[in-house]
């Protein structure tokens, strides 16, 4: 077995030794999982999303604000090896306080570079918390249109 | 940093006697033994008294004893070797192996069966263990090779080997009648057992072991082919006559020196590593299974390796407990994908029936000669807390 240490960069065992935003969120509007138990990585995304009215037009009316979409908090839990904690761990940072289409546009290849690269057969560890971002998000409007179906149905 | 190796059976200090008696072969007597000349000769002496030496520890001829690279080499030049010298003799053309052999032998025979060979891998029990019934069943007439393990390096287990060289050699009387005593041959990789189990070849019955170096106290890069008097085995490198054409290459007279001592020092003091190993590394399975929920034993409970402590974690994942143990100073190994460099865990470990999710939480401790019961009572103070963290860390289902 080679020199566990030297295989990952000090960023990647920064965020193994001390993830951040690790743990399950509570009220948030968006999760997923992503990986499985068997291939040895398991990822679970978890994001507050909250919408917010960034300017309003003069006149007032009935038209709205145009409103801005921000993920205001972002938590992991992960099963897995050095690199499945290091890339869901760097991935919730960089998508926290970020509007939702930019933290969609995250890809594996952002993770990888803001950790300082990772090892080759590391790479679908990033793959995985690319997926669990925007499984996060695709899940959290999900619920968003379906909880505005039920609104007419209830009245 | 406080530093605990428990990797032995990774690879093992060269003894300081080892290191002393190879000293004289690197600058001074640094003769090639091919040579005729006094600095040849005196490199030809040391090899060839090593060669007894190690034939007087086996128990064995002089001229059954071949010095090549590692363990690896080893089993590739005896299953290649035999396997081919065999076919050549229309003997036949079967191999029969098992599902918890090391790479060095699984991926040697798979070699084989792409030229045409035909692979009985045979299956192991929740423990590991090889049925010698199930190998008898194995063999048919066409049958020339049965490789099987000594011990296993991953978890530990022994396997029955002298049960298993004789139903092999009552099945080949049979099956090659030409060659009564040789022509169903059996090759045993011994790499991890030699500071724990008995070694006396004409206790074990086979026709071919392979054991390296460095798993005992001495150096890396050289190893030993045993091969019976009688078994025809093919070259499989080529440019020499060295080690009777079997290995050509200049001998590495240093390292054979240096070989020869430290299985002489390994076996000599066998006994006592054996009660002194059994004791702490009971205390070590013990201390685990009592302090660490969920976690199993993996390998036989009793017929197992003395130094080889192997579990799963269930819902820790094996390189992250390793990184967390090597910050505390803390060397061990895992069979888990993302050690190996593959995506698949452990054959070995999957091989028992061990479904893949808790394959992926596998520790193996290896202990050794130099460790100290304070070692392991650290051990035990680290590892719950680790495994405690990293379970924090994973998704509930």
């Amino acid at each position: 077995m080679t020199d566990i240490q030297g295989l990952y960069s000090k960023k990647v065992l920064d965020h193994f030794f001390h993830p951040r935003n690790m743990g399950e969120l509570k009220g948030a509007n968006g999760v997923a999982t992503v990986g499985n138990p068997v291939c040895g990585d398991v990822m679970r995304m978890y994001i507050k999303v909250k919408s917010h009215i960034s300017k309003k037009l003069p006149g007032g009316s009935k038209s709205k604000g145009k409103s801005e979409e921000i993920i205001e908090d972002a938590k992991f839990q992960t099963l897995g090896c050095g690199a499945a904690i290091a890339t869901s761990s760097i991935a919730t940072e960089m998508i926290k306080g970020k509007p939702l289409e930019e933290a969609e546009k995250l890809t594996n290849k952002a993770v990888v570079e803001a950790l300082g690269g990772l090892p080759p057969a590391k790479i679908h560890c990033s793959v995985l918390a690319e997926e669990a971002v925007k499984k996060a998000i695709e899940d959290y409007r999900k619920k968003k249109t379906s909880s505005k179906h039920q609104i007419p149905n209830n009245n | 940093m406080k530093r605990v190796y428990l990797d032995y059976a990774a690879t093992t200090p060269v003894r300081p006697e080892v290191v002393e008696v190879m000293k004289p072969y690197w600058t001074e007597k640094f003769g090639n033994p091919s040579s005729l000349h006094s600095f040849g000769q005196e490199a030809r002496q040391a090899v060839e008294q090593a060669r007894e030496q190690i034939a007087g520890i086996l128990a064995c001829l002089p001229e059954e004893i071949f010095f090549t690279g590692t363990t690896t080499t080893s089993d590739n030049l005896a299953i290649l070797g035999a396997a081919r010298a065999a076919k050549k003799k229309n003997r036949g053309d079967h191999l029969i192996t098992s599902s918890v052999e090391h790479h060095a032998v699984l991926d040697t025979c798979r070699v084989l069966e792409k030229e045409g060979f035909r692979l009985t891998i045979l299956p192991v029990n929740k423990f590991g263990e090889i049925d010698p019934g199930q190998v008898e069943k194995a063999i048919d007439e066409k049958t020339v090779l049965v490789t099987i393990m000594y011990a296993n390096n991953e978890m530990g287990t022994i396997q029955p080997i002298k049960e298993i060289s004789q139903v092999v050699k009552k099945k080949g009387v049979l099956i090659h009648t030409d060659r009564p005593g040789s022509g169903l041959l059996v090759h045993t990789d011994a790499a991890a057992t030699v500071e724990y189990l008995d070694l006396k070849l004409e206790n074990l019955g086979v026709d071919l072991m392979t054991i390296g170096a460095h798993k005992f106290g001495g150096p890396k890069g050289v190893g030993i082919l045993y091969l019976k008097k009688g078994v025809e085995v093919e070259p499989v490198t080529f440019g020499g006559h060295h080690e009777r054409g079997l290995w050509p290459g200049t001998e590495a007279v240093p390292l054979i020196v240096g070989m020869a001592e430290a299985l002489g020092l390994a076996v000599s003091s066998q006994s006592s590593a054996v009660s002194r190993v059994t004791k702490l590394g009971d205390k070590l399975i013990k201390g685990v299974l009592e302090k660490i929920p969920e976690t199993i034993l993996t390998g036989h409970p009793e017929k197992r390796l003395a130094d080889i402590a192997s579990f799963c974690f269930k819902g820790a994942e094996g390189e992250a407990i390793l990184l967390r143990l090597d910050a505390e100073g803390i060397a061990a190994s895992s069979g888990s994908a993302c050690t190996s460099g593959t995506l698949e865990p452990s054959h070995v470990l999957l091989a028992m029936g061990i479904p893949p999710e808790i394959a992926h939480g596998s520790i193996r401790f290896s202990l050794g000669r130099e460790t100290t019961e304070e070692e392991i009572d650290y051990v035990l103070k680290v590892l719950p807390k680790i495994i405690d963290d990293i379970r924090k860390m994973a998704p509930k289902f």
